[in-house]
């Protein structure tokens, strides 16, 4: 009996070692920056080039800054998500038109509906970096104090907004 | 005379094109020893796009532009570590290759040598108890007139 259950036993472990490493999405990489405060940044806004958008206007607001670009196919699924969340009134999304055509990026917006409050130009990438951005679409959700609270890699679905985004940023506006 | 003279400065014209388009490649090429640098230190980081391969070896747009940062980065006189750490700000430990040994990875880094240990500790008790029982026990006397008996009884069943 005893020598059935040893490897049993051993054969229960590496089950759930699997079944927990093939459920875990492995692109899905835990931030350093949760919890430290976002890098701050000045870009030119899309709608108006000449005009720029510090992130230190922010203080003081819980905001949602969401990276995005006209050549991501998955910001297409994100997109009517995203115009919902607007649509509530809830709290202000800032995009970031992430290594993108200035041109390409206001006629999308055009075509399909402008869910941000502000879309900032991020033309070279250099404030992507700065955000360790590496999957877009990414979401930071970042509070008063200026610090990042959540970042959601990939695109935002309606459950992620339901179950962690609004309550997160609902909590965080108390 | 003429038309000879602007052959040759046709081909002249020629010859110099593609050595035009070569110069454009020179920004990565400018400075063999910093780009031998930076594909040395890019080797121990990986490509958070494509993950699998390091950050020299790919192609990936965020790659390009990630070497290019180093490149400025070591222009101005930054060290190893310094871009060590700057790409450990933004992706964690997971963008190096090579992670450091700290308490969150004592068991990636110790955890084989523990299994070893568990596996010749488990093989020495196996032949430990592998050697008692083979140890030979001699025949008592009944037992060797029952194996007397038998094998004299084969050997008649074999005669027969």
């Amino acid at each position: 009996m005893k020598k059935f259950l040893i490897p049993l036993a051993l054969f229960i472990v590496l089950a759930v070692f699997l079944a927990v490493g093939l459920s875990r999405d492995p692109s899905e990489i835990p931030s350093p920056l949760i919890n430290k405060p976002a890098p701050a940044f000045v870009l030119p806004q899309l709608s108006d080039p000449q005009r720029s958008f510090k992130s230190d206007e922010m203080r003081g607001k819980v905001w949602l800054l969401n990276v995005w670009a006209t050549w991501c196919v998955a910001c297409r699924y994100e997109h009517p998500v995203l115009l919902d969340l607007a649509r509530t009134g809830i709290v202000p999304i800032y995009g970031l038109d992430y290594k993108d055509e200035r041109r390409d990026a206001l006629a999308l917006l055009d075509q399909l509906g402008d869910p941000y409050t502000l879309v900032l130009s991020d033309e070279d990438g250099g404030v992507g970096i700065d955000y360790g951005v590496y999957a877009v679409p990414e979401t930071f959700v970042i509070d008063r104090n200026g610090i990042i609270r959540y970042k959601q890699i990939g695109p935002i679905t309606e459950e992620v907004l339901q179950k962690k985004i609004i309550p997160l940023v609902k909590e965080l506006q108390k | 005379m003429r038309r000879a003279s602007l052959l040759l400065a046709l081909m002249l014209w020629l010859l110099s094109a593609p050595l035009a388009l070569a110069n454009e490649a020179q920004p990565v090429a400018e400075d063999p020893e910093l780009e031998k640098r930076v594909l040395a230190l890019a080797e121990n980081f990986r490509c958070m796009q494509c993950q699998n391969e390091t950050l020299a070896a790919s192609h990936a747009p965020l790659a390009v532009d990630l070497r290019q940062k180093m490149r400025e980065m070591m222009r101005a006189g930054k060290s190893d570590e310094e871009i060590t750490a700057f790409m450990t700000d933004r992706w964690g430990d997971y963008v190096l290759f090579r992670p450091p040994v700290k308490l969150t990875t004592y068991l990636l880094w110790f955890g084989p040598f523990l299994l070893l240990a568990a596996g010749v500790v488990v093989q020495y008790l196996y032949l430990k108890r592998r050697r008692e029982r083979l140890r030979e026990a001699p025949l008592s006397e009944s037992e060797r007139k029952r194996v007397e008996a038998l094998l004299g009884d084969g050997l008649k069943g074999d005669g027969a």
